[in-house]
């Protein structure tokens, strides 16, 4: 992570054309607790009708870089690209790439020629600079206007590595939507998923990672052994998940920093669903004694587990709730697998959904106020509910659909549906919640278990 | 197991044709073979000379005859009578050769989300476990594991490959 660490600091420090910045343009998920960020969309139609124009980035000189995108004017193209596909791909507004859109010059950069754009009918206006550095790194600015007003709505900039060129791309479209949307960022983040292939009878199952517009593909391993169920950890450094390397499952912990594994705990028994507390601390896993499955819960340093249920049924998964303070859980002690909720020390177990059918797989959202869950009734939906089971509404509807996930803003989810028939493929998909805006994600080849990590700092 | 699709597949088809009449709850539940066919069965088997050798995994799926697996309703694990004379055959078979260990397989159909399906095939596993272990079958000799939904028998998406697909299969380690 120390390129991370190295872009939040050279965000504060190191872009001088930047310094009048009030802010950073994505502070740290537990600070950005603003006024207002609780309040639920239920209506986009307004937003989708933002036209907004995102030109290529100009740059003050022509050079060659180190990043995959080319010289500094290519970037500079790459990066309106990048912040469109973001803009675009989430459904929320209308926004203009540069491949129709004339490149502003570096001057016009913090001086918009609103007319011309008010002329183009766009509404707002992200526009930006590159500047390569002495040292190989790339200084990226980011503007957003509101042409109609012929005002500066917000600005930011980052020194990134040549690597990282696209994390500046998704913190300036963070900074738009953010400021647009008043919903905290999510852009800058990424996803570990299950990268399928083969027949339905056979699929081959590899761990694999991603940015979250799908850049960055990454498999982790060679799919010899069956993984599953993946979780990144808060601060991305590893990956908990489920593998049957020594042929049954157990559940690994992945080293991305060292691209090594090993076996979170020895055990006799089958162990499953690896999660993570919000600060790292705790990790979750469920064991199965003799037909009997149960949550556990252990300091991810090591240590001694404590046992957090017990009933005769299988209790599996568990989502913390943001303040590390509630688990939610699914059980099937009532005779269908159903939701619970319990204090992180495995006290006041408590059903809470009650609206026929099976509900599965809860996860709680970042933001805290909804859990998110599969409903099994006919179809497998993605549904949301508050965390006492109330106003539980359906997000999709297909043949299943199954295992949601967390945009870090708690604004959007990702999950994997199947599709029925003998091939078996499965795919990941993304909805807002609204439930309008519904997208299949670009993977390689066919992917589940998606599993999306907080914003990168 | 897999070394051996082609003997387990035409057991199965014998043994399906057989029950076809039984499938109405559970589909493949795999009653005992008419007494007829099993007698011409054994009698034919023991006479090719390219046979399974006695006592492998070969002659446990040859003997059992699509016993070597029981099904179960949706969600659930409990061992119903075609599941116990099943396990009856099975534990006949590890009566005759005591040195041999088996994995007891646990599956789950594919309309179950992935991880209770996991916990769902250990239970499957364990209650076949259990079940031959009350016939005198030493828990020692029986490994469990799960695959959940991971692989199916039956690809299609209906009840009736559902039914095939939620099963306890053993297979015994040679």
């Amino acid at each position: 992570m120390k390129p991370a660490l190295g872009l939040l600091l050279s965000a504060l420090l190191a872009a001088p054309a930047l310094a009048q910045s009030a802010a950073p343009a994505a502070p740290a998920p537990a600070a950005s607790d603003g006024p207002g960020i609780d309040v639920t969309v239920s209506d986009d139609s307004d937003w989708q009708n933002l036209g907004i124009a995102i030109p290529a980035f100009a740059t003050n000189a022509d050079v060659a870089t180190q990043t995959s995108a080319g010289s500094t004017a290519q970037l500079g193209f790459s990066l309106a690209q990048v912040i469109t596909a973001d803009l675009q791909n989430n459904g929320l507004f209308k926004p203009t790439g540069p491949a129709s859109l004339p490149r502003p010059a570096l001057g016009q950069i913090q001086a918009p020629d609103y007319g011309s754009w008010s002329a183009r009918k766009a509404d707002m206006l992200v526009q930006g600079y590159v500047r390569g550095e002495a040292n190989g790194q790339v200084t990226v600015g980011c503007y957003l206007y509101d042409v109609a007003l012929g005002q500066q709505l917000g600005k930011a900039g980052w020194t990134v590595a040549p690597g990282e060129w696209r994390r500046a791309a998704h913190k300036c479209a963070d900074m738009v939507y953010s400021r647009l949307s008043g919903e905290n960022p999510f852009f800058d983040s990424r996803i570990a998923y299950i990268a399928e292939t083969g027949p339905k009878d056979h699929r081959m199952k590899r761990l694999a990672i991603m940015d979250s517009d799908g850049a960055n593909h990454r498999y982790l391993t060679t799919g010899q052994a069956t993984a599953m169920t993946p979780r990144y950890s808060p601060d991305y450094k590893s990956i908990l998940y489920l593998s049957y390397y020594n042929g049954s499952p157990r559940i690994y912990v992945y080293n991305l920093e060292t691209n090594s594994q090993r076996l979170l705990l020895q055990s006799n028994y089958p162990l499953f669903a690896p999660r993570w507390s919000p600060d790292g601390k705790w990790i979750l896993y469920s064991m199965a004694i003799g037909g009997n499955t149960d949550i556990y819960k252990m300091p991810s340093s090591g240590g001694s587990a404590v046992k957090l249920t017990d009933s005769p049924g299988i209790d599996i998964g568990g989502s913390f709730s943001p303040d590390g303070n509630r688990i939610v859980f699914e059980s099937d002690r009532s005779g269908s697998q159903q939701v619970y909720v319990m204090n992180a020390d495995g006290s006041g177990q408590q059903r809470i959904s009650f609206f026929g059918g099976r509900a599965a797989t809860p996860e709680w959202s970042p933001r805290g106020d909804q859990i998110a869950f599969t409903h099994i009734a006919g179809n497998f939906r993605i549904a949301v509910m508050d965390p006492s089971g109330g106003s539980m509404h359906y997000l999709t509807d297909n043949w299943q659909d199954e295992a949601p996930t967390w945009a870090p803003n708690g604004r959007v989810i990702q999950f994997f549906r199947t599709t029925r028939g003998t091939s078996g493929k499965t795919a990941i998909w993304q909805v807002d919640l609204t439930g309008r805006n519904e997208r299949k994600l670009d993977t390689p080849v066919d992917g589940s278990d998606p599993a999306w990590g907080p914003l990168r700092p | 197991m897999r070394s051996t699709p082609s003997v387990k597949t035409i057991a199965m088809i014998l043994t399906g044709s057989l029950a076809l009449a039984a499938c109405a709850t559970k589909a493949p539940k795999q009653l005992p073979p008419d007494p007829g066919a099993q007698v011409s069965t054994e009698t034919a088997a023991p006479a090719a000379p390219q046979g399974p050798v006695p006592g492998s995994q070969a002659d446990f799926a040859a003997q059992l005859m699509g016993q070597d697996t029981v099904y179960f309703d949706t969600d659930k694990s409990n061992i119903d009578q075609a599941d116990q004379t099943a396990l009856q055959a099975q534990a006949a078979w590890l009566a005759k050769y005591p040195a041999k260990r088996a994995t007891i397989e646990g599956h789950a159909d594919e309309r179950g989300t992935r991880e209770y399906n996991l916990a769902l095939g250990e239970r499957r596993a364990n209650a076949a476990k259990n079940y031959l272990v009350s016939l005198g079958v030493d828990a020692a000799r029986l490994a469990t594991v799960t695959y959940g939904k991971d692989r199916p028998v039956a690809l299609g998406s209906d009840e009736a490959s559902w039914a095939k697909n939620r099963r306890a299969v053993t297979v015994t380690i040679d």
